[in-house]
């Protein structure tokens, strides 16, 4: 077993906002990220999936040092990024890099291709020549399969699967240990999906990247990742390797996540339709007393809205709930 | 005998002109959807599927030109006046579009909203348009529907704002419904919510539905038929069973290869389709998949094949007559 490069302790970022009775009134807390420990191990991909709102990005962006973390660790390389100051998390930032969902927003239209790729190198290596800066930037676009041709171009003359590629190579012309890919196919046609998730997969290997592939779908995570971690209103809900996630999940959440998803298969489809989970997502502000998925569980007893589930071992997965067993066993 | 047609679409063409020549976002499609059947239209940005619906519809931008001909329960569609489509759209078709915030005016609450058509339209008393207002709500699975009806979008989260949209578009209770990518901009469980809605409503009103996306899981859990879009041609239709296990176009078995599929049984890899979308601006002169396929024949680059039967309801339009085995991968 490899040894965790990023292992994240209670990590928790709140943001204070202002209710809407009023200027004067006392300002609620929004717990984005409530409680998440997790550990990245070296080389492996491990998939985040979640509704909207489940707290995913934030909890990216704050292992990033990107938003202000309330409480928690996140040790990286014998340190404690969540406590370093700004210079310091700016040494570390060459080792944890990000690639963004939508590629054309995250790309400036008035830098060209070569500056975009070339001015993390700028920021972190001045001393560079422009010929040694050029010719790593060249060799960073032939690994993500962009032409040096097309050095020249702007952002707008790309298609965004071809934006995606940039936005890849950006990040990784730093050498990262760490890249956190934020959604990176959502927003891709279907045919240059496969190809983005191929090249990440083929990355990953000759550069042994570390991934955080953060992503809304099962379907996507499922070509990536061999472990996944579940979501839901800012905890931890499950954390299982792939194959038991999708054969047995033992949490109600990622039971109704994977029924949720229609199968490119019409005659599966029609014997088993998809099966909505009912209800709606409860305000993270507010969130239910107990277990915070328990008033769209179907499970859901007594305890459950008395006392908030650990997450726990149970076989080769964590789980979240009181019932895990019952699960286990109705399901075996 | 085959039953008539709700609509009958013949030849349409949609050509836009732009300041670096004419793009032709449509081309030569025929289409026919049966009362109450769903038809679903699959093919990626820019493969012209919505382009062409817009164009039935007389909502083209103003470079464009739509040809053809389009009869909806026998009357002509492509050339009618303002006056008679406006009447048409919203009463007789409804719409839901992929961004429920399309639909909705953020200055309205969803009472004005959803009762307005059916002042306009079907000339209904303020009373009687509240009361089958709050009805449709009920029907989408709205809870509080009478509070809901004071409220405006933004105090509703998207599923709920998607199930809003899909109320006003079947408030008139039209014959035909266009679902453009309804499911595209919401979360799985959202989306779940969303098809099996459709499913329902569908049934209890027996709306046909012309359904757009590039999803297969969507097309798989509503869909009668299937149109296949690439390069605003129509490349393949048949029924969804045919499409799913009996596809016969190289494009239609990519496109089921290299979508993420929770199945165990698919390979790790996922088997990319090399290349790009042509260029509208540049498209070849034969089948314009031709350069991203592993099929190709000599006569592929030279002429653009012809929609043709492969067996009854079912067609292609594609030189390659031998099996679809080989795996198209990026080099």
């Amino acid at each position: 077993m490899s040894a965790p490069i990023l292992a994240v302790r209670d990590l928790r970022v709140y943001f204070e906002i202002r209710s809407n009775e009023g200027w004067l009134s006392k300002p609620q807390t929004l717990r984005a990220v409530d409680g998440v420990t997790f550990d990245l191990l070296q080389g492996e991909t491990l998939g985040v999936v979640g509704e909207s709102g489940c707290g995913k990005t934030t909890m990216a962006r704050a292992v990033l040092g990107l938003v202000p973390v309330t409480s928690g660790e996140v040790l990286f390389g014998g340190k404690d990024l969540a406590h370093l100051d700004a210079g310091e998390m700016r040494a570390q930032r060459q080792h944890l890099q990000i690639i963004f969902q939508d590629p054309l927003a995250s790309l400036d239209p008035r830098m060209t291709l070569g500056q975009i790729i070339a001015e993390p190198l700028r920021s972190f290596f001045p001393k560079l020549t422009a010929s040694e800066r050029q010719a790593k930037v060249v060799e960073i676009m032939g690994h993500v399969g962009l032409l040096p041709e097309q050095i020249n171009r702007y952002p707008h003359e790309f298609s965004g699967g071809q934006a995606q590629r940039i936005g890849i190579a950006r990040a990784l012309i730093l050498r990262p240990e760490v890249v956190v890919c934020d959604e990176p196919v959502s927003a891709l046609d279907v045919s240059i999906k496969a190809q983005i998730l191929n090249l990440l997969s083929d990355l990953q290997e000759r550069f042994g990247l570390s991934l955080l592939f953060i992503a809304h779908d099962l379907a996507s995570v499922r070509h990536a990742s061999r472990r996944v971690m579940v979501l839901y209103l800012g905890k931890v809900m499950e954390l299982a390797p792939w194959k038991d996630i999708y054969r047995t999940p033992l949490h109600p959440y990622t039971q109704a996540l994977i029924q949720a998803i229609p199968p490119a298969d019409p005659k599966r489809a029609r014997s088993n339709p998809v099966k909505p989970l009912g209800g709606e997502l409860p305000s993270p502000i507010s969130p239910p007393s107990g277990c915070v998925f328990r008033t769209r569980c179907q499970h859901a007893i007594e305890r459950c809205s008395l006392e908030v589930p650990l997450l726990r071992p149970v076989g080769e997965s964590l789980v979240a709930c009181h019932l895990a067993e019952q699960i286990q066993a109705a399901s075996a | 005998m085959a039953p008539t047609p709700l609509l009958e679409v013949r030849d349409v063409s949609v050509e836009f002109a732009t300041r670096e020549g004419a793009v032709r976002a449509v081309s030569q499609v025929d289409l026919d959807l049966v009362t109450g059947e769903t038809l679903a239209i699959v093919g990626e940005s820019g493969s012209g599927k919505s382009q062409m619906l817009l164009g039935l519809l007389g909502l083209t931008a103003r470079n464009g030109r739509v040809s053809g001909s389009a009869r909806f329960k026998g009357e002509e569609l492509v050339g009618a006046g303002a006056k008679r489509l406006n009447q048409i759209r919203g009463a007789e078709i409804g719409f839901v579009f992929q961004d429920p915030m399309t639909s909705l005016n953020p200055y309205l609450t969803i009472g004005r909203q959803l009762t307005e058509p059916l002042t306009v339209h079907r000339r209904v008393g303020s009373a009687a348009a509240t009361a089958q207002a709050i009805e449709m709500l009920h029907a989408v699975h709205i809870t509080e529907p009478e509070r809901r009806m004071q409220q405006y979008p933004h105090q509703l989260s998207g599923g709920m704002r998607q199930r809003v949209a899909i109320a006003m578009a079947l408030i008139c209770r039209p014959e035909m419904l266009i679902a453009d990518e309804p499911t595209t901009a919401l979360d799985v469980t959202v989306q779940a919510q969303v098809l099996s809605l459709l499913r329902e409503v569908r049934e209890r009103f027996g709306t046909a539905v012309i359904l757009v996306t590039h999803d297969l899981g969507v097309i798989a859990e509503l869909a009668d038929r299937v149109n296949v879009m690439y390069a605003g041609r129509i490349v393949e239709t048949g029924s969804v069973d045919e499409i799913f296990y009996n596809c016969r176009h190289p494009y239609t078995q990519a496109l089921e290869r290299s979508i993420p599929q929770l199945d165990d049984s698919r390979l790790e890899r996922l088997v990319a389709i090399a290349g790009n979308p042509p260029n509208p601006l540049h498209l070849p002169p034969g089948c314009a998949f031709a350069p991203r396929c592993p099929y190709r024949l000599d006569v592929c680059d030279k002429s653009v094949p012809p929609l043709e039967a492969v067996e009854a309801g079912h067609r292609k339009a594609c030189f390659y007559e031998g099996a679809l085995d080989r795996m198209a991968e990026p080099a």
